[in-house]
């Protein structure tokens, strides 16, 4: 990986200033045409809205220019196309529901996404090397955890549609699980970067199953009682899925053993299907993606969904010309299918590979990460996002059952938005790290590295 | 790392590979099911906003859509709800199009019929909602109103046709409702009016002229049976017939009498022709089995019985019995034991008989029209089948007149034209209750419209109701209205 050249390498700043122009055309336009098709006027507050939105986009392009120059130059356009397509059905949605100015999903959706976006700025500035992180692996934990867990809490915990899964403070109401994610990345990456070789290297061999030891199977059964307590109390199988999943994920990466990943499947496969047997809303889940159209069926909300992709078809019904609304959780849950619905077939592959590409973008960076920290961290946030997409696109088209879970960056709602855009800023850290020269490496890291964090890895820079 | 890393890569394309075909398989090959799955209000959404065609009838809309400020864009209206009721249908967003033309012809009204395509791809390609063709009917207004005013408040149902082209002239069917109640957009209202329609107990909704009921003809299949014999060259107007008092069904004990009880001609025999003036059942019973099943069924699959049609409405096939053993064969013989009629059947069987032999096939779209008036569709006249020879439709045109001249339908008659009918009194049940029918044609040397009348016993007794008291009234206003059509 260590390559010493003599010549700078491109930024890809200004590879990333056109895309990014090019993603503020494509959403503007969608603006346009939603405007067109719903209200028959092209929006009167164009001018302002597009001023905005370049504004607070190309401050962030800025940004980077200053504190991530050797950042990857697609994260962004692809984080700022995906948000700014998710605004426009909101509000596309807004006006399907008769939503008034002062109540419109879509103008709070705008809000968060700017405090996403500032976020993401401080993140660049206060974190300016992501190995500082690994200090606070335990810290990571206990926040994570405490987060996954607050909606349990009296007073502030609170249940919407069956799962118990937001706190609610002073009129905000927030889901916790979004935020415990990056904490416990952060945690994963950091504990099993220390402990990968007691991990991968002690242990009985096992026909072709590399054992591990009794005592090194405690954090797998940690996480996984974790995710069993998750699919239980809150009653949330998407969450319970994507930690377990993500942590697995991770654990492999760390130990390159795929004894770990059959052991962790079939643990979780145990779980869930013991789940499935004990706890009836687990079953009514499994009925539904059985048979959504069954007389039987206790919910039509898989089989609305169904229709309303069935309806968008090969070309869509373009933008505001369909009938998502008459979806459940049409701008949340069932986002996805909405695109479908007006995208069509056509228009959701793209965004599936623009998804795709985001996280083959995250991959890329650990591949670059030049130390085991990085690598874990950065795998761990480019792989739950493209689990999440798996677990929500696959509950919507009946490859899992369904769970709710937000789309990244498209769902309504505050904190998901918020996590992602801290997820792209944390892959934005690290690739920069990655992908900036070893001469201006040398010259700006002056920091102290952690410790370990430069100390050769056994097979990590293959 | 960097090993894991690559696999897991593979692992997530996999996942978004599953992902694709998943969204494949739901937008592209199930598509189409799942937009035809039932209560998909998507498609029925799609359809309403964009401008349903009208029906016309002699110009003017019986059905029209008319713009709305609401989410569902159009509303359906219906100018003379009540009287076309059963030839419309109703178009509602809570229930779809009902029956009638608007279930039938949905796909030409509503603009999306493949045979539509070609006119409709330059409003695709500009994105332009497409709008529904127009039919223009065959039914004739004053028909039509003599026969809604004529039936007025009694259950049954009336049909006329235009012999020579099998166009439908009235079709009337009471109790009607008003569509209006059920295309409105006060969905609370529709959903109320509709569970009223539908659980009435005298079904509103069922359209009696086509189908849904099907009748027991009583002595209008005399005319089939008479045509049988006529077409069997062993039989002639002047033959001779048994007509005893009572005729006793071969092996049985049981014996039918004649209309009460009287004797058809004062003699043991009488011939043909007055059989059918009088509407002799003794002897109609003896031809019967003389003739036997088969002979019958083939006259009767002949006109039309044994095969459902589109006319575009559904008119359910007519039945005559096939397991009928000799007494019940001898039953059939006045339109008895399990022969089954719809009015559309009788009303084809006088058209045969007035269009010399030949019925043609009923119709009731005249032209399907475009947005703009120009024309997309004509039907064109068909033959349906060659009934009887021409000579047979001669000699049953006479005994035809005879009986509105001198039998049992002489309150048909329509005075200055020469009118050709049948009439029957169909029991069913066993208590004696009886439907009334009358069947004919006018004028009966070039007739232009043939008629069929059933009026349904209003109690489960017999009242004294007969097909020549009842129905026979009804049928002379519809004739008189569309002789000088």
């Amino acid at each position: 990986m260590t390559t010493v050249t003599t010549f700078r390498p491109r930024t890809g700043r200004t590879t990333e200033l056109v895309l990014l122009l090019f993603a503020i055309g494509i959403v503007l336009l969608a603006y346009v045409n939603v405007g067109l098709a719903v209200r028959e006027e092209v929006p009167a507050n164009l001018g302002m809205t597009a001023g905005i939105f370049v504004g607070v986009t190309v401050a962030f392009h800025l940004v980077l220019r200053w504190k991530a120059r050797y950042a990857d130059p697609l994260l962004l356009p692809i984080a700022t196309l995906l948000n700014g397509l998710g605004l426009v059905m909101i509000l596309r949605l807004d006006y399907a529901a008769g939503r008034g100015v002062d109540s419109l999903v879509a103008g709070r959706q705008v809000m968060w996404s700017a405090l996403g976006i500032i976020l993401a700025a401080a993140v660049l500035f206060i974190i300016r090397d992501h190995r500082s992180l690994r200090r606070y692996t335990y810290i990571a934990m206990v926040v994570g955890f405490a987060l996954l867990l607050a909606p349990m809490l009296p007073v502030i915990g609170h249940a919407e549609n069956g799962s118990r899964l937001w706190i609610r403070i002073a009129g905000f109401s927030f889901q916790p699980g979004e935020v415990a994610k990056i904490a416990l990345t952060v945690f994963f990456a950091g504990y099993l970067v220390a402990t990968r070789d007691a991990l991968s290297l002690v242990g009985r061999r096992f026909l072709f199953l590399q054992l591990p030891r009794g005592r090194d199977l405690g954090p797998i059964l940690a996480a996984w009682g974790l995710s069993i307590l998750i699919l239980v109390a809150q009653r949330d199988l998407g969450s319970s899925l994507l930690f377990f999943g993500l942590f697995v994920a991770v654990l492999y990466v760390a130990t390159e053993r795929v004894s770990w990943i059959i052991i962790g499947l079939s643990l979780f496969a145990a779980g869930a299907f013991v789940a499935w047997r004990i706890f009836a809303h687990v079953q009514t889940r499994v009925d539904l993606w059985l048979d959504p159209f069954g007389a039987d069926a206790s919910s039509d909300q898989v089989a609305k969904g169904l229709m309303g992709m069935g309806h968008g078809g090969l070309f869509g019904t373009g933008l505001g010309e369909g009938y998502p609304h008459l979806t459940y959780f049409a701008n949340s849950d069932y986002i996805f299918a909405s695109f479908a619905e007006e995208l069509g077939l056509i228009g959701v592959f793209a965004m599936l590979m623009l998804y795709a590409l985001l996280v083959e973008r995250g991959l890329r960076t650990a591949i670059g990460a030049r130390e085991g920290f990085g690598k874990l961290l950065a795998a761990g946030l480019a792989f739950s996002i493209g689990l999440q997409v798996f677990v929500v696109v696959g509950g919507l088209t009946r490859v899992i059952p369904l769970t709710g879970l937000t789309t990244p960056f498209l769902s309504a709602g505050g904190s998901s938005l918020i996590a992602n855009w801290i997820i792209v800023a944390l892959l934005l850290r690290i690739s920069d790290h990655a992908r900036r020269p070893v001469a201006e490496r040398v010259a700006d890291d002056d920091r102290q590295p952690a410790p370990g964090a430069t100390a050769p890895q056994p097979g990590g820079a293959r | 790392m960097n090993s894991p890393i690559r696999k897991l890569a593979v692992v997530v394309s996999l996942m978004f590979a599953a992902l694709l075909v998943a969204i494949t398989w739901i937008q592209f090959f199930q598509a189409d099911t799942l937009r035809e799955t039932a209560g998909n209000r998507r498609t029925l959404l799609q359809e309403y906003g964009r401008e349903r065609g009208a029906i016309l009838v002699d110009g003017t809309p019986i059905a029209e859509s008319e713009p709305t400020d609401n989410d569902l864009r159009w509303m359906r209206t219906y100018s003379q709800g009540q009287r076309y009721s059963h030839v419309s249908g109703y178009y509602s967003f809570t229930y779809g199009p009902g029956p009638g033309l608007e279930r039938s012809s949905n796909a030409l009204l509503a603009g999306s019929d493949s045979s539509l395509f070609y006119r409709r791809l330059p409003d695709i390609l500009i994105g332009r909602e497409p709008t529904g063709a127009t039919l223009e009917l065959t039914i004739d207004a004053d028909v039509q109103r003599a026969a809604d005013e004529a039936l007025g408040d009694r259950r049954g149902a009336v049909v006329a046709l235009d012999p020579s082209t099998g166009a439908i002239l009235a079709l009337v069917s009471h109790p009607t409702y008003d569509p209006n109640s059920l295309s409105s957009h006060n969905l609370n209202a529709v959903q109320q009016a509709y569970e009223q329609l539908s659980t009435d107990e005298s079904r509103p909704l069922t359209n009696r002229a086509t189908g849904g009921d099907l009748y027991p003809p009583g002595s209008v299949f005399k005319l089939v049976v008479a045509a049988a014999a006529l077409e069997s060259n062993e039989f002639d107007p002047d033959s001779e017939l048994p007509s005893p008092l009572r005729y006793t069904l071969p092996g049985t004990e049981t014996s039918i009498p004649n209309f009460g009880g009287s004797s058809c001609s004062g003699e043991d025999t009488t011939t043909l022709f007055d059989s059918v003036r009088v509407s002799c059942n003794t002897s109609f019973g003896w031809l019967a089995n003389e003739l036997g099943a088969e002979t019958l069924n083939q006259q009767a699959e002949a006109f039309g019985f044994g095969q459902s049609l589109q006319v575009p409405l559904p008119v359910t096939a007519s039945r005559y019995p096939v397991d009928a053993d000799d007494a019940q064969v001898g039953l059939t013989g006045i339109g008895q034991y399990d022969v089954r009629v719809t009015p559309m059947q009788v009303a084809m069987v006088s058209a045969g008989i007035a269009n010399g032999g030949q019925v043609m096939t009923p119709y009731l779209v005249e032209t399907v029209r475009d947005k703009d008036l120009s024309e997309i569709d004509t039907t064109k006249a068909q033959e349906f089948n060659d009934a009887i020879s021409e000579t047979t439709a001669q000699q049953l045109t006479e005994m035809m007149v005879a009986v509105v001249e001198s039998g049992s339908g002489s309150r048909a008659a329509v005075p200055g034209v020469q009118v050709a009918g049948k009439t029957g009194t169909a029991e069913f049940g066993t208590s004696g209750a009886a439907h009334a029918w009358f069947t004919g044609f006018a004028p009966a040397d070039d007739p232009n419209i043939a008629v069929a009348v059933v009026v349904e016993s209003a109690t489960d007794d017999w009242t004294g109701e007969t097909g020549g008291v009842v129905a026979a009234p009804i049928a002379q206003q519809v004739l008189e209205a569309g002789v000088n059509r």
